[in-house]
């Protein structure tokens, strides 16, 4: 491997692995400050019991979206640093708010929430949980706005005495039409992931309850999460579709190339299943739905969506042969088909069928039923695999979809890399890494299943958290480390 | 004065705070198998930083991200240039942020021991190595005609370079000791006021030497000016902990840390990265900077948000102002971790 396949790898392997830990912590911090506000204002002990519980098990998985999350950061500079000397004066600036209005939010208010059971007002420490929340939403916004820039660059100007983009227009790159769809898709699914996650948990927990009063308690869990995955499923649905048609219009390629559609059609079908050749020029089975990838793209059941060999010449005479041609051995600005054909699907695929299966729980678990039957309970306890993948499977569409640019138009990925960095280096770092991610990955696990398996504890009368701080300095910490 | 010298000074002023906010806590890590005799004792150490620890690693993060929006050539000579000893950094990051939430979630010593092994060594490796790159920026590394750093790692291993890292860690040590003896109360706190003084007049000659050769070689009057008061700040900080007025000891190594930082940023002004290539080109604010209109925007933000982080992460050192001695540290809850194995 050569120095850019290395630290491609590295981009991706951080990056999928991050955004596993991201959407549940986007979701997560929602649903408990959701339990938690419950418990302030009913005092029904079962929301804090869940508040708990689920709080638990958010700050497991919310640490290593913190601690991957500083790798996301530092591996531009690092890994990147062409890339960041060209697009920094754009592409740095809503990182570098996002440090100042999201991480410090997220962290100084999730210390006050761990620690602050008995230092804040009942109200208020639900409070901290929220605005912990509002850090994840502001987080998610600025980074993909800047995201949004690579796959849209718009708000700047190419300057030619220094080589580098330049911004002419924040609101413009804070406002592209990319980041407008884009930023309620990914948190949509942020919020459905979340909630298949707390169906998973607590229907696992309900089968295995051994009194009325937990069953009552993990019904509701199961319940208002079904319901969340399958309303904010069907919305991750409408701005997915939304997001195609933007998309077909910035990124003809990526349409194209999510079809492996490689003649101009009009209508143009989707195939759900195809059996082809490796390259994906040849197909020699299909299942397809008329008419449909105009839809996706056009909004019409005959518009015309342009094919990749079209689309190659175009580019070609825009901007010239493609500097990554050779590298790529796709062709001149074709990403890899199979990849984009494939990750398309799956993304499209596993979020439908996370909403079929909520739906199904949502009727199986109506008037208090417990429903036992195999298949719905595989099928549940697979629920959160589904939109954890979905997710993944998305961005390495619009990631790969985008290739061989880095920045759509204007620097290629192969352009972007360090030229002080040797491939040696780039090898230690990504093995590094990944053995680190490895390791952390089975922790965390092991972690989760753990305290899953433990359940809500039983809340004692002596351990309810006041609803004012008396003040006492001598009473041990309501939490400590 | 000009957008990128205010840059440049609110760079300045995110590192200061990095480094005397997360400079105690990697000292409390360091310091836990020296200070603490059992888990309960461990329990209180690693307590005192449980709510505060990541709000301050926060501002590494966010000074990076400015350095990338204010000064892109900076950032992308510096974090591809200094690759190996970031990557040891984010590796010591990740694994001591993790070991602080999950030390305590399984009931099994072995766990907690490979744990407290992250934090010790997570702690000490950032502390040495922050000076060393620090140092480093300073001496000036060799950077070519393309602003590409062309030094590879052993260059980074200079004798002055290594005094940095010795200065950093020893000041952490002592800034540690000291918030240490403010925080806890019995033993632990007299015995880190103790280990604060002990550790304080080495961290105290070190530094002395690390500033002043840093005067000689690169310093301005104002640099001078900022190392002096560092140094009276750092005295004066060892006399209060002998003296056992730890609040005023804490002051003093926070001030001396503060201004020790400024001074380096003062001595390193205009450049920012300055090459050792009689060919080379070296980074300065000017020629590293975004451009004017980039550097506006972020202004505006700063100027908006600064003044209410430091507000709420002020807020939750009052909320969290109470000491803790071994009595507070309730019993550790009953992990399923045998049941589940």
């Amino acid at each position: 491997m050569d120095m850019l396949d290395i630290v491609r790898w590295q981009f991706g392997i951080t990056t999928v692995y991050h955004f596993l830990f991201v959407p549940i912590s986007i979701g997560l911090t929602a649903m408990v400050a959701g339990y938690e506000t419950a418990w302030v204002r009913t005092r029904n002990p079962r929301w804090l019991r869940l508040t708990r519980f689920f709080g638990k098990l958010l700050l497991i998985n919310f640490a290593i979206g913190v601690v991957t999350g500083i790798v996301q950061e530092f591996q531009f500079g690092m890994n990147w640093s062409d890339y960041s000397r060209f697009v920094g004066d754009v592409f740095g600036a809503p990182l570098a708010i996002e440090g100042l209005l999201a991480f410090f939010l997220e962290s100084t208010f999730l210390g006050l929430w761990i620690f602050g059971w008995d230092r804040l007002p009942a109200k208020l420490h639900a409070a901290t949980m929220w605005i912990v929340h509002l850090g994840t939403l502001f987080s998610a916004y600025f980074i993909l706005a800047a995201n949004s820039f690579m796959q849209n660059p718009v708000g700047f100007e190419y300057n030619p005495a220094t080589g580098r983009a330049e911004m002419t227009d924040f609101a413009a790159v804070m406002f592209n039409k990319v980041q407008l769809v884009t930023f309620p898709h990914t948190v949509l699914a942020a919020y459905m992931t979340a909630a298949a996650f707390v169906v998973g948990v607590a229907f696992w927990s309900l089968r295995r309850a051994e009194n009325d009063e937990d069953r009552s308690m993990y019904r509701s869990a199961v319940r208002t999460g079904a319901a969340v995955v399958l309303v904010t499923g069907l919305a991750v649905a409408v701005t997915g579709d939304l997001q195609g048609k933007i998309m077909t219009e910035v990124q003809p390629m990526k349409m194209a190339a999510a079809e492996a559609l490689y003649d101009t059609e009009a209508p143009a079908d989707f195939s759900v299943f195809t059996i082809g050749t490796p390259d994906g020029r040849t197909e020699k089975f299909a299942i397809k739905l008329p008419g449909v990838l105009s839809y996706l793209a056009t909004g019409t059941t005959d518009g015309e969506v342009r094919g990749i060999n079209d689309l190659r010449e175009e580019y070609v005479a825009t901007y010239g042969t493609d500097p990554g041609a050779a590298y790529y051995s796709e062709g001149d600005y074709t990403p890899v088909i199979p990849v984009t054909y494939w990750s398309f699907r799956l993304m499209i695929g596993l979020g439908l069928l996370a909403a079929a299966v909520a739906a199904w729980v949502l009727m199986a678990t109506r008037k208090g039923r417990t429903p036992g039957g195999r298949l719905l309970t595989w099928s549940v306890l697979a629920l959160p695999l589904m939109p954890l993948l979905a997710n993944s499977f998305g961005w390495i569409f619009t990631e790969m979809g985008r290739q061989p640019w880095a920045v759509f138009g204007l620097m290629t990925t192969a352009q972007a890399t360090s030229p002080s960095v040797s491939a040696t280096e780039a090898m230690i770092s990504l093995i590094t890494l990944t053995l680190v991610y490895a390791v952390l990955a089975v922790v965390e696990l092991k972690l989760l299943f753990t305290y899953i398996h433990r359940g809500a504890d039983p809340i004692r009368t002596d351990d309810l958290p006041p609803e004012q701080p008396d003040g006492d300095v001598d009473r041990p910490l309501a939490f400590a480390y | 004065m000009e957008l990128t010298t205010v840059w440049f000074s609110l760079i300045a002023v995110l590192w200061i705070g990095y480094f005397v906010l997360e400079g105690f806590d990697f000292g409390v890590g360091m310091l836990l198998p020296v200070l603490a005799k059992d888990d309960t004792e461990r329990r209180v150490l690693i307590n005192t930083i449980g709510p505060v620890w990541d709000g301050n690693e926060v501002w590494l993060l966010v000074a990076g991200g400015a350095t990338f929006a204010a000064f892109p050539e900076w950032y992308a000579t510096l974090f591809s240039g200094f690759y190996l000893p970031l990557l040891l950094i984010l590796v010591a990051l990740i694994v001591r942020g993790l070991a602080f939430e999950y030390r305590a979630k399984r009931d099994d010593a072995r766990w907690r021991a490979r744990w407290d092994a992250a934090i010790i060594i997570g702690s000490f490796v950032p502390a040495l190595l922050w000076g060393v790159a620090f140092a480093n920026i300073l001496r000036g590394v060799p950077i070519d005609a393309d602003l590409e750093y062309v030094g590879g790692f052993f260059n980074l291993l200079n004798p002055y370079a290594l005094l940095g890292g010795l200065t950093t860690l020893s000041l952490f040590l002592t800034h540690g000791a000291v918030f240490i003896s403010l925080k806890t109360d019995g033993r632990i706190r007299h015995q880190a006021r103790e280990l604060a003084a002990r550790v304080g007049v080495v961290a105290a000659v070190i530094t002395v030497v690390f500033l002043g050769w840093t005067q000689i070689s690169t310093g301005s009057i104002a640099s001078a000016v900022a190392f002096t008061a560092a140094a009276l700040a750092l005295v004066g900080g060892l006399v209060a902990i002998l003296g056992g007025r730890e609040g005023w000891a804490f002051l003093g190594t926070f001030v001396a840390i503060g201004l020790g930082v400024a001074g380096l940023f003062l001595a390193l002004f205009p450049d920012v990265m300055p090459s050792t290539l009689s060919d080379g080109v070296g980074l300065t604010t000017t020629n590293a900077a975004a451009t004017a209109y980039t550097l506006k925007i972020m202004t505006v933000v700063a100027v908006i948000f600064t003044p209410l982080v430091l507000a709420y992460q002020a807020w939750t050192y009052w909320v969290f102002r109470r000491r803790i001695s071994v009595d507070h540290i309730p019993a550790q809850p009953p992990t399923p971790a045998t049941s589940a194995r």
